[in-house]
């Protein structure tokens, strides 16, 4: 569509000819480091280095904590941008500027502070441990934790603009005709922002399967327990037990997951709504 | 059905205050320039609008006064506004029996109201289309089918007309007319449009800057214009208007 868009421009208003040379080469920022990571994997060896056990092992772990972590930002995320969407401008501010912290905020500064809010010495970690005698840093949960913290902040932004971008007309001519808060909610509002629900779910996955920065400190870099794929890329390429060739094929793993999340949800997702 | 107003709603520059009935059965028009409280009236007996003081009564059952707000979806109250706002996620067929199952049929049931209503008004061969494909007019007749599938004790219309071609809007004018007696529908009705107020209404308000300034029946509300916004509303009927034969 984007190339039909900008055929169609020929006919009507054109940008500059100097933006041509920047855009060309953001193009190729974005997509020469892909091309040369394709051209560093060894082909021959590629297959056996991106099935070995621990490839296979970190892959199913970040598919596992990647799935749990959008849920999660999923059921407090669409309450979350609920909230906003139907609160007073001044309110509205506020939420949002506080959701954008963790995306302007560094990963690790992030897993720092989950470590200190969780800690074993910690009174929410205490509290934890004498409860249900579970030590959250360095576990599973752990990574599920560190991953919802920096991508339930994509999630909540993308539903909460289509909710304010529909509008709550619908939502009132609904009530008029005698549809309750609840009825209105799933029948009108929540299929309303499934765009925005779409999209957002497919970032929060994308973020959480890549996040690195977070679950290295607060989730630490045990193999099948908190390794997820960035780490065992890490890993891999500081040639702790692998070599580089596996950093590569686990890396193309990594992007193939990537671009089959974005086809699989591509297809699946419902006509835009005008 | 019997409905009293007695209002005040703060505004910035003046305050709304209005009072006055809907008997059962009846049509009120209020008329006024933009900006004189039409829509705020509406809106606070919709419940899209809180009022800070007098009351607004529906058989009895007091909707809002200055320290109760009854809910919309509870106040058997229908809106038909100026955007028809019809679902764009659900067909004709699915919108009209949201409104009928809203109001309380079971699914089925909604769902074969809501064909009869499309049989009723010539458009089954839309039932499946959804909003985004149909013309201005078939959406506000959808729209009406919706509202009044809810049965209504009363139904609130906000210039429905208004951006509709002259055609269009003059079936629609007829159809709103005619379902409101079929449906015995009460109903308060906004336009700037004389030839509505004459087609739909038995009596008449006219506000100016949140007063009523004038009321009664629509002939003699129109054959004593009280104001400049009356006196041009009335100009543009045929010289020898309906309303003056009676």
């Amino acid at each position: 569509m984007g190339l039909r868009r900008a055929m169609a421009s020929d006919t009507g208003l054109r940008v500059p000819a100097f933006t041509l040379a920047p855009a060309v080469l953001g193009v190729a920022l974005l997509i020469l480091p892909l091309l040369a990571l394709l051209g560093r994997a060894s082909w021959s060896t590629l297959l056996a280095d991106a099935t070995s056990e621990q490839a296979l092992s970190a892959l199913w772990l970040s598919v596992r904590t990647g799935v749990a972590a959008t849920a999660l930002c999923v059921v407090l995320g669409v309450p979350l941008a609920l909230v906003i969407a139907r609160s007073s401008p001044k309110i509205a501010q506020l939420l949002r500027a506080l959701i954008a912290v963790p995306l302007v905020l560094p990963p690790m500064v992030g897993g720092v502070a989950l470590l200190f809010l969780f800690g074993r010495t910690s009174p929410i970690g205490q509290l934890i441990d004498s409860l249900w005698g579970i030590t959250l840093p360095f576990s599973t949960a752990a990574v599920v934790i560190a991953q919802s913290f920096v991508a339930l902040p994509f999630l909540v932004l993308s539903v909460e603009g289509s909710l304010r971008s529909v509008g709550t007309g619908y939502e009132q001519a609904a009530a008029t005709l005698g549809a309750g808060r609840w009825m209105v909610l799933t029948r009108i509002t929540l299929p309303l922002a499934a765009p925005g629900l779409v999209a957002g779910v497919i970032l929060c996955f994308a973020r959480a399967i890549g996040e690195f920065g977070a679950t290295a400190l607060f989730a630490g870099n045990a193999p099948g327990v908190t390794q997820t794929m960035p780490l065992a890329i890490y890993t891999a390429f500081n040639g702790a037990g692998a070599g580089r060739d596996t950093a590569v094929a686990l890396s193309l793993l990594l992007l193939g997951t990537a671009v089959l999340v974005l086809l699989c949800v591509r297809a699946w997702r419902p006509g835009a709504i005008k | 059905m019997r409905l009293l107003v007695d209002l005040q709603v703060p505004r910035a520059g003046f305050d709304v205050q209005a009072k006055f009935q809907v008997r059962s059965g009846s049509t009120l028009a209020i008329m006024g320039p933009s900006g004189a409280g039409k829509s705020t009236i509406v809106n606070a007996i919709a419940g899209t609008e809180k009022i800070a003081g007098g009351r607004i009564e529906l058989d009895g059952t007091i909707l809002a006064d200055a320290r109760r707000h009854l809910a919309p979806h509870l106040r058997g109250v229908g809106l038909l506004g100026q955007a028809p706002h019809l679902f764009p996620h659900l067909d004709a067929v699915k919108n009209i029996a949201f409104g009928a199952h809203a109001s309380g049929l079971g699914k089925t049931a909604a769902l074969a109201s809501a064909h009869e209503w499309l049989a009723r008004l010539g458009l089954e061969e839309l039932a499946a289309a959804r909003p985004a494909a149909l013309s201005g007019g078939q959406r506000q007749r959808i729209a009406l089918a919706r509202a009044l599938a809810a049965r209504p004790k009363l139904l609130l219309i906000d210039e429905p007309f208004a951006s509709l071609d002259v055609e269009a809007a003059m079936d629609m004018r007829a159809l709103v007319r005619e379902e409101l007696t079929r449906t015995n529908t009460s109903a308060i009705v906004i336009s700037h449009s004389a030839a509505d107020t004459l087609a739909l209404a038995d009596q008449l308000l006219v506000m100016e800057r949140g007063q009523i300034i004038d009321s009664g029946s629509v002939s003699e509300v129109f054959a004593n214009p009280v104001n400049r916004f009356m006196r041009a509303v009335v100009a543009t009927l045929p010289a020898n208007p309906p309303g003056e034969q009676r």
